[in-house]
């Protein structure tokens, strides 16, 4: 579905990813963990097109969408749900899900998503009118995964889900994205530092490292792996 | 009918009305009325920029001056050989003046179009800097260019702006800031202004949004230096200076950024109070520039900043 080769990305002079390649196959989990500016974000971004890479090719279901600008990438079906709960705070979460649904002018489909995540999250459809930024810190991140599902993606970048939640509410959070994959077949790409939970969910990883990724293989087998043991799961 | 489209026909109805009795009103209120009413419209046009989208804009003044030279320059250098030497009808007078005005909000939105293109792909500071530079550049270029009176000025603007025509551009402005911003459409302004990465990541062309909010705003604040023209009958490149701008600016931050109704009652309280302080004339600008302080200092989100309900006019 989606394939990334040889990307590399920089802030002025700083390298902030050294040529990474992955792919991702249609239906699938799967989870890019790493430290605190291994270059995760930087990852998401340069995909969905908020950043240009240097030199590196991304190609989705076999179009080269690199030098796309966002709005157009999002068109295409590839969503994004950004880092740090930025959902629109100053909107009502009726019209945060209806800014996710701006590119479709289908009024049925709109309808129907808004189904969708109200099935998903039944706590959106009791705070609709409620200002977005009034939600707790797990209603907004179900708030900003709802708004992405509202544009009908076929792939659903996730950027740390589980950053500043309450413990109990990420469980919950992680248990709605993997309903997501498989009630909706949305093929999911998870950046997490939280290595535990995200090796869990998903099929496959990636282990990234000051912008090149270290270690690849099965969620399974790499989570008994004792070196990632050591580093990413605490032992 | 919706909300706004009734404030619009109860705007112009009342424009109409008060139009009729002007003649037995006292002159000194209609023309503290005149430039509230000018007033109001560049404050609210430029909300949409500074306050609804959230960018900073510091030229306003500059888009008010291209709209103030250009329509006078309709009436001044067309209105002769359209009218003829009677000076035409009223109902004449006042298709020229509506030509005029829309010409100068139209070269303002050209010119807010060349500005905006370039700045407004980067952020903030920078859109701060060059709307102060280009500002500048549009009011040197005015006082050298002699066919439309250079440092003197342009004289002999005839005097067509009436409480009528203001008011009609404040209903105007009010009703086409309020209904884009309450749109499904702009609901992109406030959300380019809430986040740009969500933004662009539900699809949004944030930049699209801003250049189009430039080129409303800048549009609006030409047809106020039309009326402003038409209403002093003579045009200085000096009366359209950084300091205005900055005063349309306080209107906003005062009124409380995004919030249209509140941006109104600031550009009427700003437009009113130096004239109650004017009979203590040596102290005026002090107390004006302490008031602001304090204003500041006491309600940073803006004076007049409560939610009232749901609709946010
Ligand atoms: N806007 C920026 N300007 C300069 N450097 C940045 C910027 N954003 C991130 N970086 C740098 O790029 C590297 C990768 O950051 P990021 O992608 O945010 O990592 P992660 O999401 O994995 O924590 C870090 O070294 C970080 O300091
Ligand atoms: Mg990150």
């Amino acid at each position: 579905m989606l394939t990334v080769t040889d990307l590399h990305v920089s802030y002025g002079s700083i390298s902030a990813l050294r040529g990474i390649s992955f792919s991702i196959p249609a239906g699938a989990i799967v989870t890019l963990i790493g430290g605190n500016g291994a270059g995760k974000t930087t990852t998401l971004r340069t995909i969905s097109g908020l950043l240009r890479a240097k030199t590196g090719k991304v190609e989705f279901l076999g179009e080269d969408i690199t030098a796309l600008p966002a709005h157009q990438i999002v068109a295409r079906g590839l969503s994004h749900v950004p880092e740090g709960r930025m959902v629109f705070s100053n909107l009502t979460v009726d019209e945060n899900l209806s800014m996710g649904a701006y590119l479709l002018s289908d009024k049925a489909l709109i309808a129907k998503n808004r189904e969708y995540v109200f099935s998903v999250f039944p706590r959106m459809k009791e705070r609709l009118k409620q200002t977005a930024g009034t939600l707790s810190g797990g209603e907004q991140q179900m708030l900003a995964i709802g708004r992405a599902l509202m544009g009908n993606p076929k792939f659903l970048m996730l950027d740390e889900p589980s950053l500043g939640i309450a413990p109990r509410l990420i469980s919950t959070i992680f248990e709605k994205i993997v309903e997501i994959n498989q009630s909706h077949g949305i093929t999911i790409l998870l950046v997490e530092q939280n290595a535990n939970l995200a090796l869990e969910v998903s099929q496959q990883a990636y282990v990234l490292e000051t912008g090149s990724i270290v270690m690849a293989g099965e969620s399974k087998k790499l989570r008994a792996d004792p070196q990632l043991k050591a580093t990413y799961l605490g032992g | 009918m919706p909300r706004p489209h009734l404030y619009l026909l109860a705007t112009l109805a009342c424009a109409f009305g008060l139009s009729h009795f002007s003649g037995r009103m006292d002159p000194y209120f209609l023309d503290v009325l005149t430039g509230v009413g000018i007033n109001i419209i560049l404050a609210v046009s430029l909300n949409l920029v500074n306050g609804y989208t959230g960018q900073f804009s510091l030229g306003h003044a500059g888009f008010m001056s291209v709209g103030a030279y250009m329509a006078a320059a309709v009436s001044v250098f067309l209105g002769p050989r359209l009218l003829g030497e009677s000076g035409g009808t009223a109902l004449q007078q006042g298709s020229l003046f509506l030509a005029a005005l829309i010409t100068g909000g139209c070269a303002a939105a050209l010119a807010g179009l060349a500005v905006g293109v370039p700045s407004l792909r980067l952020k903030g500071d920078y859109l701060a800097l060059v709307t102060l530079g280009f500002g500048e550049i549009i009011r040197v270029i005015f006082q050298n260019f002699e066919p439309l009176g250079g440092a003197l000025g342009l004289n002999g603007i005839p005097a067509y702006t009436t409480i009528f025509w203001v008011l009609a551009f404040v209903g105007l402005a009010v009703f086409v800031v309020t209904c884009l911003v309450n749109s499904t459409y702009g609901r992109g302004f406030l959300a380019t202004h809430d986040d740009e990465i969500a933004s662009e990541a539900v699809g949004l062309n944030t930049t699209r949004y801003k250049i189009v909010a430039f080129v409303i705003g800048a549009f609006f604040a030409g047809t106020a230096g039309g009326l402003y023209g038409h209403f002093k009958m003579t045009i200085t490149p000096t009366g359209f200076d950084f300091t205005k701008s900055i005063e349309i600016v306080v209107m906003v931050i005062l009124g409380g950024m995004g919030n249209t109704l509140g941006v109104i009652l600031a550009a009427i309280l700003l437009t009113l109070l130096p004239e109650l302080l004017r009979p203590i004339a040596e102290y005026r600008m002090i107390i004006y520039s302490l008031m602001l302080i304090v204003l500041m200092l006491a309600r940073p989100q803006g004076l007049f900043n409560f939610k009232f309900g749901k609709a946010k006019l």
